[in-house]
C-alpha cells in the first residue's frame, strides 16, 4: 500500500486518444467486405401491417439481403428482470421481435432490414419498399392506457397492465397515519419523459468468421457480457463461447445502452446470413424513435405531518409507462429502484406505494441516468418543499427536523426503512447544513425580498437525497426477481516484469475507469500508474463482468480488482518469505516492497513478479504464476447522499427562467479521484437541471413524437447553464473495502426537484401560489403561472 | 441523414447561375447550404441539381454607397457582424449574432436566408425596419423589390423561379435615428420565438418615424404599422413606448403556434418584444 | 437533368449509379497539409468525406440536423459543421480536423486544456469542441466566461455539464496568452 494516488486529481490516462481524435468508436471501425444496413421503421404508433412488398428494392444495384418479420420475426429480445403482479401473478410479457410482421407497436418499431454494399444505397432501396398499414388508435400516456376501452397494445394484455405493485407499510396503516394528520400536502404531477441523448449515437456491427465459425459483435454498449449472454442464451441461441462481443470506446450511455437492442441481434444475423460484415448506425431521428427513453411517471402523492411538523405519512399512487415493449430493466426502474427509495432522508414512519406499470404506444422505456431514483427524489422533495410553503415553515428546518439522525453504519446500525432497504451509514443534517452556509442563507432571503418588488424576481429551492447505487447483492436482487446477478469481474494479472494487466467487467463511456481503476492498482501494489493497463469491454479478453450503470463500477468493480490484489499480495508475501527463509506472517507488504518486519531485509515487488514466473527459488507447494481474478458480490447497496439547493431568477414579463446558483454538497463516500466525481457531479446536474427546464419527449395524439430532433427537444448547452458550486462530505461506505459509494448518478437525482422548487419558492415570493408547475417549466408554463387564473 | 442523389455544379457568375437554372426546372440554387442541406439530408428536398453560387465574388462584398450600405448576397452573416461599414445600423449586427451559432454564421448568407423565407428567421424582420431594397435579377434582368413587398407568406417570397436574388441595398441611417434587434429564442433549434427589429427617428426628443417589424410571429415577417403609427410625435419615453407596443400582432392575422409557444403568449411575447426593441432603439 | 429524368422513368437505380459514375464530380482539396484528390458522388456529405474516404474518424456525427457540433472542422481556418455541406462544396479548400489541429506527438493549448481541466468525459464531443473552441479563441483570444459560453451554442456535450469545458478553454486562453 502506498498513498501517492487514491484521492488525487491525477489526469485521465484515456484523454490523449480522444483530445487527438483517435479515439475509437463502433462507427469508426471499417472491417474488410463490410456492408451497411438500414432499418425501415412504422411511420406509426399502432398499425396492423397487411402486407410488405420489397421485390423493386431487392432488385436494386447494391442491394445484397432484406430481411422482415416473415424471416426473423420469431426472435425476440427478453426483459431481464420479472416483477409479480399483487396478487402473485407473474407479469404480461409479451414478446418484442425484432422484425415486427403482424403489428407495429410505437413510431420507430422495426419491420424491415436491407443491407447494402454502402449506407446511401440501403437507404435508397429501403425507400422503394412497399408496406400496406391499417392504421389503429394509440395511446401514450399510462393513465389513461388503463381505463376501458382504450387501445391495446398487445391484445393478451387487459387494460395494457403489465403488472401492478406496491411497497412500504401495509396501506390500512399509512392511512390511518394520514387520517391522523395535522396537514397534508398533496401533489399531482408527471414525472416527463426523457431521451437520454448519449452524442453516440448506437451502432453496432456484425461479422461472422466462417473459418472459426465465430462471432463477433462490436457494439457502443455498457455492458458488453450482459449483451452477449442475453443474444446467446435468450436470442439467437448461439453458443456463447463461439460469440465475442466488444464494447469499444462509446460515446455516453447514461442508462440507454444497458438494454439489449434488438438491432444488436439483427447485425448478428445479417452477417452470418451473407457472410460478410454488416454495420448498422442509427440517425439522431432513430435515436429519438427507439433509444430506451426514462421516467414518465403519472402520480398522485400525499405527505401528512403533525402539529410540529413531523412527517406522519406518505401515500402515493403512480402510473409508470413502460412504453410498448419491456426493456431489459425497464421493469426494475419504477419498482424495486424507485419504491424503495421513497423513506428518502426522513423518519417517515409509514409510507405505501401504489404502482401500476403500463404498456402504451411509445417507445420502451428502461434505467435513464438515476433510474427511479430521481423519481422518488423529485416526488420526496417537491412535496416537503411544498409542503414549506404551505405551513409557513422553513423549508430547510423543515428537512432538518425531519432527517434521520447520523450513523456511521460501524458502530452504530444501519437505518432499517419501511420500504425493504437498509441504509449503510449517513450524516444527513451535516450536508444541509454545508449547502446553507455556501447559499449565504440569510442574506439570500433578503435579496429576494428586494427581487420581489422588480421584473426579475428570486427563487430558492432544495433538494437532499439519497440512493442506492453498487448495484448489487445478487441474492437480494434474485429474491426480487433479477434474472441475472450483480456482481463483478476483476482480474489482475502480474506480468512476469512486474507490470500490470487489469482486466475488469466494468465498461468505461465516460466515467476514467482507465485512470480511477489504476490509480487503485498502483497505490495497492506501490508502483507507478504508467505500470498498469486496464482492460475492458472485450468477452473475449475479459473473464466475465456485468458491466457499467447504477453507479456500480467503482464501488463493484473496483472492489473485485481490491479482491484479486488481496490474493496477489498473499501470494506475493509467500514467495517472498521462501525467498528471505522467514514465514509468510513476518512478511509485511508496503511502498512496493514485501519485508521482514523489523528488519531492512526486503524484496521489490517487482522481484516477486518475476520470481512467480521464473520459479526456480520457489516454495514447495505453491503454483508459479502471480493472477487472480475474482468475483465480488455486495453485501449491500452503498447509499450517497447530499442537498442539492438552486438559485433561479424569473423574468415577470416572460416567464424566462435562468439557474443564477447551483450548489451541490454531495457525499458519496471515499473519493479516489476528486476531478472525476466533480465531472461526474457536474453532468448529472446538467441533465438533472435538464428535466426541469428543458427536456421532455412530446407525443401527439397519433403517438407521434412531436419534438424528436434537436430542433426541438432542447438539450442544455453551454449557456444555459451556471459555473457549479461544489463540496464535499465523506462518510464512507462501511461494507466495501474502498469505502466508496458512486457518483454517476448523483447529480441528475438531487437536481431537478431543486430547481423546481425554486421556481416555486420564487412564484410564492411574487404572491402566486401555486403548487406545481409542469415539467419541462418552459417560459411559457412559468409565464402562465403568473397570469391571473 | 443522407441526401438522395444529386448532381452538383459550381457557377462561376450571376449569369451562368441564371443559365443553369433556366435549363434545369429540378435546379435549385446552393449558397450557405444552411437551410437546404439539412432539408435535403432528412430527405424533405431532393433537387436535381445544385447550383452552387457561394464563390461568385460578384456576389459576395459589402460596399458602402453614398445612399445605402449595399451586401452581396452570398455574404455570410460572419462577413456581415464583423464587418465596419454596418456598425452603425445596429439591429443589422445585433440579429446576425443572434442567428444560428458561429459554424452557421460562418455559412448561412444573407441572400439564402431571405429567399428561404423561414417564418421564424431573423433577417427578414431586420430588412423590413431598416426598409431595405432587395435587388434580383432573372433572364430578363434585374428589378428592384422593397423589402416590405419581398416576404410574401410562408417560406415564399416575391421572387421569381429563375430569379436570384443579388443584392441587398440598406438605407444609410438617418440623422437621430437608431435601430435594435431582440429576440425570444426558442430553446432547442434557436430560432425566433418572436424576433423584433425597431427602428426610430427621433428629432429633438419627439419620435417623428419608426418602424416595428416582428418575425416568429406569423406567416412571414411582417411590419407592425399599429406599433408604429401609436408612436409617431411621442416623446421617446418607456410609457409612451410600452403603451405603443401593447398594440403589437394585435388585428387580423394568423399568430403562429407550437409546443413552446401558444398563440396567446406569442402574441403576448410581441407586446414584450416590441417594447425591448424600441427601447433599445431608442437607447432607454 | 439527365438522372432525375431516369428517377422519374422508374428504373432508375442501376442506370443511375452507372451514370454517377461519369458525372461525378472530382473534387481537390487540403485536408490537414496534404492535398487529396478523389471523385465523389454529388450528394456526399463532407463529413462522410472526411470520415469514410479519408479515415479521418476523429471528426464525428452526432445527430442530422446540424445542431450538435460533433462534427465541427475548419473550412479554410473557420469553424463549420462538416455535416451540413457537401464535400464538392469543399473543393479547392484546405480544411483542418482535429487530427491535425497540432503537429504529430504535440498537442494544442485546448487539447492540453481540455485534458488538465477535466473537460471530456466520453470524447464523442470533444473534437467539435476544441475547433469550436479553437475558431472562438481566434477572434476572441481573452474572452469572458459569458461568451465562451455563448461562443459554444452550436455544440452539445451531453457528459460534462460544460463547467470543466468553460475553465478548459480559459486554460487554453491563458496559456496561449503567456506563449504569445
Ligand atoms: C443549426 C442551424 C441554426 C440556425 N439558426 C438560425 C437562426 O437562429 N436564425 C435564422 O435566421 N436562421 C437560422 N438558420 C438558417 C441559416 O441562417 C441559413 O443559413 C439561412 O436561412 C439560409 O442561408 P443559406 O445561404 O445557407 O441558404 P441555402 O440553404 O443555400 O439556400 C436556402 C434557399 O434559398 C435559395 N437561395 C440561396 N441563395 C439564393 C439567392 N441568392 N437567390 C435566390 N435564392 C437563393 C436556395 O435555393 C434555397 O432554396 C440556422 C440554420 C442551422 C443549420
Ligand atoms: S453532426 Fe450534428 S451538427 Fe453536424
Ligand atoms: S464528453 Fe461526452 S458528450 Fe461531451
Amino acid at each position: 500500500m502506498s498513498n501517492k494516488f487514491i484521492g488525487k486529481s491525477v489526469k485521465r490516462i484515456e484523454d490523449k486518444r480522444f483530445i487527438t481524435g483517435k479515439g475509437r468508436y463502433t462507427d469508426d471501425i471499417v472491417l474488410p467486405g463490410m456492408t451497411y444496413a438500414y432499418i425501415l421503421r412504422s411511420p406509426y404508433a399502432h398499425a396492423r401491417i397487411r402486407s410488405i412488398d420489397y421485390s423493386a428494392a431487392e432488385a436494386m444495384q447494391g442491394v445484397v439481403t432484406i430481411m422482415t418479420g416473415e424471416e426473423v420475426g420469431h426472435y425476440g429480445v427478453p426483459c431481464g428482470w420479472q416483477v409479480n403482479f399483487k396478487n402473485g401473478d407473474i407479469m404480461k410479457e409479451p414478446p418484442h421481435p425484432l422484425l415486427v410482421k403482424d403489428k407495429v407497436r410505437h413510431v420507430g418499431d422495426a419491420v424491415a432490414m436491407v443491407v447494402a454494399e454502402t449506407r446511401e444505397l440501403a437507404q435508397d432501396a429501403a425507400e422503394a419498399i412497399i408496406i400496406d398499414y391499417e392504421v389503429l388508435p394509440a395511446v401514450t400516456d399510462a393513465s389513461k392506457a388503463v381505463l376501458p376501452g382504450a387501445p391495446l397494445v398487445h391484445d393478451d394484455v387487459p387494460n395494457n397492465i403489465c403488472f401492478d405493485w406496491e411497497i412500504g407499510n401495509p396501506k390500512a396503516e399509512v392511512d390511518e397515519a394520514m387520517a391522523s394528520a395535522h396537514h397534508i400536502t398533496s401533489l399531482d404531477f408527471v414525472n416527463q419523459r426523457l431521451s437520454p441523448n448519449a452524442m453516440e449515437p448506437r451502432s453496432y456491427i456484425g461479422q461472422y468468421d466462417n473459418v472459426y465459425d465465430k462471432y463477433t459483435l462490436y457494439t457502443s454498449t455498457q455492458n458488453p457480457h450482459l449483451i452477449r449472454l442475453l443474444m446467446c442464451a435468450f436470442v439467437l441461441g448461439l453458443p456463447e463461447h463461439k460469440v465475442r462481443v466488444v464494447g469499444p470506446d462509446v460515446g455516453g450511455g447514461f442508462g440507454s445502452k444497458i438494454y439489449h437492442y434488438t438491432e444488436e441481434a439483427l447485425v448478428t444475423l445479417a452477417s452470418k446470413k451473407i457472410g460478410r460484415p454488416v454495420k448498422w448506425t442509427e440517425t439522431r431521428s432513430e435515436a429519438f424513435q427507439t433509444d430506451a427513453h426514462g421516467r414518465d411517471h403519472v402520480t398522485h402523492a400525499e405527505m401528512g405531518f403533525d402539529a410540529q411538523g413531523n412527517i406522519v405519512g406518505l401515500r402515493i399512487k403512480t402510473f409508470a409507462n413502460l412504453g410498448a415493449y419491456l426493456s431489459t430493466f425497464g421493469t426494475a426502474v419504477p419498482t424495486y429502484l424507485h419504491g424503495t427509495l421513497l423513506q428518502g432522508l426522513y423518519t417517515t414512519p409509514k409510507i405505501h406505494l401504489d404502482m401500476t406499470c403500463v404498456f402504451t404506444h411509445t417507445t420502451a422505456v428502461d434505467a435513464y441516468r438515476g433510474a427511479g431514483r430521481p423519481e422518488a427524489t423529485f416526488l420526496l422533495e417537491r412535496l416537503v418543499d411544498l409542503a414549506a410553503l404551505e405551513m409557513g415553515v422553513d423549508p430547510a428546518e423543515l428537512r432538518l427536523k425531519n432527517f434521520i439522525p447520523a450513523f456511521d453504519g460501524v458502530t452504530q446500525p444501519g437505518y432499517q426503512t419501511n420500504v425493504a432497504l437498509q441504509y449503510d451509514s449517513g450524516n444527513y443534517h451535516s450536508v444541509l447544513e454545508r449547502g446553507l452556509e455556501m447559499l449565504g442563507y440569510e442574506n439570500f432571503r433578503k435579496e429576494q425580498a428586494e427581487a420581489a418588488k422588480t421584473n426579475k424576481i428570486l427563487g430558492v429551492g432544495f433538494s437532499t437525497y439519497i440512493e442506492a447505487c453498487g448495484i448489487a447483492p445478487s441474492a437480494v436482487v434474485g429474491s426480487l426477481g433479477a434474472r441475472a446477478g450483480l456482481y463483478e469481474v476483476g482480474q489482475v494479472r502480474v506480468q512476469p516484469t512486474g507490470k500490470i494487466s487489469v482486466f475488469t467487467g466494468a465498461h468505461s463511456h465516460g466515467q476514467g475507469h482507465e485512470t480511477t481503476f489504476a490509480q487503485v492498482v498502483a497505490d495497492r501494489l506501490g508502483i507507478p500508474m504508467e505500470d498498469v493497463d486496464i482492460i475492458h469491454g472485450d468477452s473475449d479478453t475479459v473473464a466475465f463482468g456485468m458491466g457499467t450503470y447504477g453507479s456500480r463500477s467503482l464501488a463493484v468493480g473496483g472492489s473485485a480488482i481490491v479482491k484479486s490484489l488481496d490474493k496477489i499480495i498473499e501470494k506475493g508475501a509467500k514467495i517472498a518469505a521462501h525467498k528471505l527463509e522467514c514465514s509468510a506472517d513476518d512478511i509485511e507488504f508496503k511502498d512496493g516492497k514485501f519485508t521482514v518486519k523489523g528488519t531492512d531485509k526486503s524484496l521489490s515487488f517487482g522481484d516477486i513478479a518475476l520470481t512467480a514466473y521464473v520459479p526456480h527459488v520457489y516454495p514447495a507447494n505453491l503454483e508459479p504464476g502471480l493472477d487472480f481474478s475474482s468475483f465480488y458480490d455486495p453485501t449491500n447497496f452503498t447509499y450517497p447522499f447530499g442537498c442539492h439547493i438552486a438559485v433561479v431568477e424569473i423574468d415577470k414579463e416572460t416567464g424566462f427562467t435562468r439557474v443564477k446558483r447551483f450548489i451541490a454538497v454531495d457525499d458519496v463516500g471515499n473519493v479516489i479521484n476528486p476531478m472525476i466525481v466533480d465531472g461526474q457531479i457536474h453532468g448529472g446536474l446538467a441533465q438533472g437541471i435538464g428535466q426541469a427546464l428543458f427536456e421532455g419527449v412530446e407525443f401527439d395524439e397519433n403517438g407521434q413524437i412531436t419534438n424528436g430532433s434537436y430542433m426541438d427537444y432542447t438539450m442544455p448547452r453551454a449557456d444555459d447553464l451556471p459555473m457549479f458550486e461544489l463540496d464535499r462530505q465523506v462518510t464512507p461506505c462501511p461494507h466495501n473495502p474502498l469505502g466508496v459509494k458512486g457518483a454517476g448518478e448523483a447529480g441528475c437525482i438531487g437536481s431537478t426537484p431543486a430547481v423546481v422548487n425554486a421556481v416555486i419558492d420564487a412564484l410564492w415570493s411574487a404572491g402566486h401560489k401555486v403548487k406545481d408547475v409542469r415539467m419541462p417549466m418552459t417560459p411559457e408554463r412559468v409565464w402562465k403561472a403568473m397570469q391571473p387564473a | 441523414m443522407i441526401p438522395s442523389s444529386v448532381d452538383y455544379t459550381r457557377a462561376s457568375s450571376v449569369g451562368e447561375a441564371i443559365r443553369l437554372l433556366a435549363e434545369n426546372p429540378d435546379a435549385k440554387l446552393l449558397a450557405g447550404g444552411h437551410s437546404l442541406i439539412p432539408a435535403m439530408k432528412l430527405r424533405l428536398n431532393s433537387p436535381a441539381l445544385l447550383i452552387d453560387i457561394a464563390r461568385i465574388a460578384e456576389l459576395r462584398f459589402i460596399e458602402d454607397t453614398e445612399n445605402a450600405i449595399v451586401i452581396g448576397a452570398a455574404s455570410t452573416h460572419a462577413d456581415i457582424i464583423t464587418n465596419q461599414y454596418l456598425k452603425g445600423l445596429t439591429a443589422m449586427i445585433e440579429a446576425g449574432e443572434l442567428i444560428g451559432d458561429t459554424q452557421v454564421r460562418n455559412m448561412g448568407t444573407l441572400g439564402g436566408s431571405i429567399a428561404h423565407a423561414d417564418p421564424s428567421a431573423d433577417w427578414p424582420a431586420v430588412l423590413l425596419a431598416l426598409e431595405a431594397q432587395i435587388k434580383v435579377q432573372g433572364a430578363d434582368g434585374e428589378r428592384i423589390i422593397p423589402a416590405a413587398e419581398f416576404f410574401t407568406g410562408f417560406f415564399s417570397t416575391a421572387l421569381d423561379s429563375g430569379e436570384i436574388v443579388t443584392e441587398i441595398h440598406l438605407p444609410k441611417a438617418a440623422v437621430g435615428s437608431a435601430s435594435a434587434y431582440r429576440k425570444f429564442m426558442q430553446p432547442a433549434s434557436r430560432f425566433a420565438i418572436v424576433g423584433c427589429a425597431a427602428s426610430v427617428t427621433v428629432e429633438g426628443g419627439v419620435i417623428s418615424a419608426a418602424n416595428v417589424a416582428f418575425t416568429g410571429v406569423s406567416d412571414a415577417a411582417f411590419l407592425d404599422e399599429g406599433v408604429a403609427s401609436a408612436l409617431i410625435g411621442k416623446s421617446a419615453t418607456l410609457e409612451n413606448i410600452e403603451a405603443a407596443a401593447s398594440a403589437a400582432a394585435e388585428g387580423d392575422m394568423h399568430i403562429n403556434e407550437d409546443h413552446f409557444a401558444s398563440q396567446a403568449y406569442r402574441k403576448h411575447l410581441a407586446k414584450v418584444y416590441a417594447k425591448r426593441a424600441l427601447a433599445g432603439a431608442c437607447g432607454l | 437533368m439527365l438522372c432525375n429524368t431516369l428517377k422519374t422513368n422508374g428504373f432508375c437505380a442501376k442506370a443511375l449509379n452507372f451514370y454517377l459514375t461519369y458525372i461525378m464530380p472530382k473534387i481537390t482539396l487540403t485536408v490537414n497539409g496534404k492535398t487529396h484528390t478523389h471523385e465523389v458522388e454529388g450528394r456526399l456529405l463532407l463529413v462522410h468525406y472526411l470520415r469514410d474516404t479519408l479515415g479521418l474518424t476523429g471528426t464525428h456525427v452526432g445527430c442530422d440536423t446540424s445542431s450538435c457540433g460533433t462534427c465541427t472542422i475548419h473550412l479554410d481556418g473557420k469553424a463549420i459543421k462538416s455535416c451540413s455541406l457537401l464535400a464538392a462544396q469543399a473543393d479547392g479548400s484546405s480544411i483542418t480536423t482535429i487530427e491535425g489541429l497540432a503537429p504529430e506527438g504535440e498537442l494544442h493549448p485546448l487539447q492540453e486544456g481540455f485534458k488538465e481541466e477535466h473537460g471530456l468525459q466520453c470524447g464523442f464531443c470533444t473534437p467539435g469542441m476544441i475547433m469550436c473552441a479553437a475558431d472562438l479563441l481566434s477572434r476572441n483570444p481573452d474572452p469572458t466566461e459569458q461568451e465562451i459560453r455563448e461562443g459554444l451554442e452550436g455544440n452539445i456535450c451531453r457528459c460534462t455539464g460544460y463547467h470543466n469545458i468553460v475553465r478548459a478553454i480559459q486554460y487554453a486562453a491563458q496559456k496561449s496568452a503567456v506563449a504569445v
